[in-house]
């Protein structure tokens, strides 16, 4: 069961409120799709994303993934921590594997997002295919 | 998440294949065959090499016999080694050319008696290899070839306590086995050939038995060596394992427009001895001067993964050649590579520029291999 207090996108991120900002990273079934995560780019603080746009990318052992923007906005914070641990995001995708901090554009994008009920639907569609 | 998780359905399968799903085994195709890139983490998978063991599966390679009163000389026509002076019980890696002295494959070749050897070869170049070996044998007297892939197993012990464990087994006759040498040993109640061979760069052995027995022999060992850190490991770690040693890779650092002087390979090339395919090439390669080289590079940072066929490029910004190789070392902890650069590249200490996913990347010609045991 994927966190109620979080909301997702159908490519595998998630999206958490904090104050005003958003956090965003990737699930716990992308983590495991990845595989070893080895390294992980970021966006610049201050760049301007729009909803659905590739903001970096996550890159395993023996793939290439790119990052989408669950929501537009601006990057406030990035985690650094991803520079040296690219193997937080397997560890602890809903935790310390965080990704971007996002100033919102606009609240409304939001709405877009599915809920943990559609998101683990959706799981349990790709996985019995 | 679930247990089994099949990304290809498609494709032959090892023997082990039932064996690679109760296990956790993320299955790919690989070449037409259906095998665990990782269980649970090539990096953890690597690791166990590295620092106790690990067991894979490579039944997936071929093995040809090549029998007869001519066998060892119609081989030195083939190989870039000499054949005839291996006693039984002995191996060498060699390389099979085109005339054009590219690479059909390479492989190590058994000596199991002055007129019995067996092949091992690539998985994605087993009937390949067949074919060419079989046609070059048509009009040959006293040699027989007959591909014996489909009856057999081969597993891959691989690390520092690959030899302890295999000891506990085979009351210490493991550890009496050489480099390069092979014997006839029971392991766990299986008849095995076993080699002190890998593809890894560190010590251990590949076993050969008969298909029917490797579900046994795979259990018996994974168990026999749970205690010491034992893990199944899949294509994901051997991949990045025999990166790491600077092991070619046919398709990448070898292969039909990559000759093995390009390759650095030169000390398993014999062109003193009798001729054989594509030593005419090779003189001719050798007489004007190896055109380009593999080399190893090394990248400071964090720049990303470099990856097969990415352009290597000048201080200009000018393609000079191509990755073959690349990953993020899990022993080393950053980015290295195999690349294929003109000779006057080929030094240790010139910088060139990687570019990955768009971005040049700054990257030093360093001495391989990138990692030895015991170093």
């Amino acid at each position: 069961m994927s966190p109620q207090e979080l909301k997702y996108t159908k490519d595998h991120e998630w999206i958490q409120a904090q104050g005003a900002d958003f956090k965003v990273g990737v699930t716990d079934f992308a983590q495991s799709q990845l595989g070893d995560v080895v390294f992980v780019e970021l966006p610049e603080v201050g760049r301007q994303l729009v909803q659905g746009e590739p903001f970096g990318v996550v890159e395993s052992v023996k793939s290439v993934s790119d990052l989408y923007a669950p929501i537009g906005g601006t990057v406030r914070s990035v985690n650094q921590e991803l520079l040296t641990h690219p193997e937080r995001v397997n560890e602890a995708p809903f935790g310390d594997g965080w990704m971007i901090t996002l100033s919102p554009a606009n609240v409304d994008d939001i709405g877009e997002l599915l809920d943990a009920e559609a998101y683990d639907a959706l799981l349990a569609k790709e996985q019995n295919h | 998440m679930t247990e089994e998780r099949t990304g290809a359905s498609e494709g032959q399968r090892t023997p082990l294949y039932d064996a690679h799903l109760a296990l956790g085994g993320r299955i790919v195709d690989f070449h037409g065959w259906l095998m665990p890139v990782q269980y649970r983490s090539i990096l953890e998978e690597h690791r166990a090499v590295r620092q106790t063991a690990g067991l894979f599966d490579v039944s997936h390679m071929g093995e040809v016999e090549v029998k007869g009163p001519s066998a060892g000389r119609f081989l030195e026509g083939l190989l870039t080694q000499n054949v005839q002076d291996l006693t039984p019980g002995r191996a060498r890696y060699a390389l099979m050319l085109d005339a054009q002295a590219g690479v059909v494959d390479d492989l190590v070749v058994y000596a199991r008696a002055s007129d019995d050897f067996l092949l091992i070869v690539n998985a994605s170049r087993a009937p390949e290899d067949l074919a060419w070996i079989t046609d070059k044998a048509n009009s040959v007297a006293g040699v027989s070839v007959k591909d014996v892939g489909p009856t057999l197993a081969l597993l891959a012990l691989q690390g520092p306590r690959a030899a302890e464990i295999l000891d506990r087994l085979t009351q210490g006759q493991a550890s009496s086995i050489r480099r390069f040498r092979f014997a006839q040993l029971r392991v766990g109640g299986v008849d095995a050939v076993v080699s002190r061979t890998g593809y890894t760069g560190e010590d251990g052995f590949e076993l050969m038995c008969q298909a029917e027995a490797a579900r046994q022999l795979w259990d018996v060992l994974l168990r026999e060596g749970r205690p010491d850190g034992l893990l199944p490991c899949g294509l994901g770690a051997r991949d990045t394992l025999r990166l790491e040693a600077a092991l070619p890779l046919h398709g990448q650092e070898i292969g039909p427009d990559l000759s093995p002087l390009a390759a650095g390979l030169d000390r398993f090339v014999k062109l003193d001895k009798a001729d054989f395919i594509g030593r005419g090439a090779l003189l001719n390669e050798q007489a004007a001067g190896v055109p380009r080289r593999v080399v190893g590079l090394a990248f400071e940072g964090h720049v990303g993964v470099p990856r097969t066929g990415q352009s290597v490029v000048d201080e200009r910004g000018q393609e000079i050649g191509k990755v073959t190789s690349g990953a993020i070392s899990p022993t080393l902890g950053h980015p290295i590579a195999l690349a294929v650069v003109p000779a006057n590249y080929a030094a240790p200490g010139v910088f060139v520029g990687v570019m990955i996913r768009g971005k040049m990347a700054a990257a030093e010609v360093v001495p391989l291999p990138f990692y030895k045991r015991g170093a």
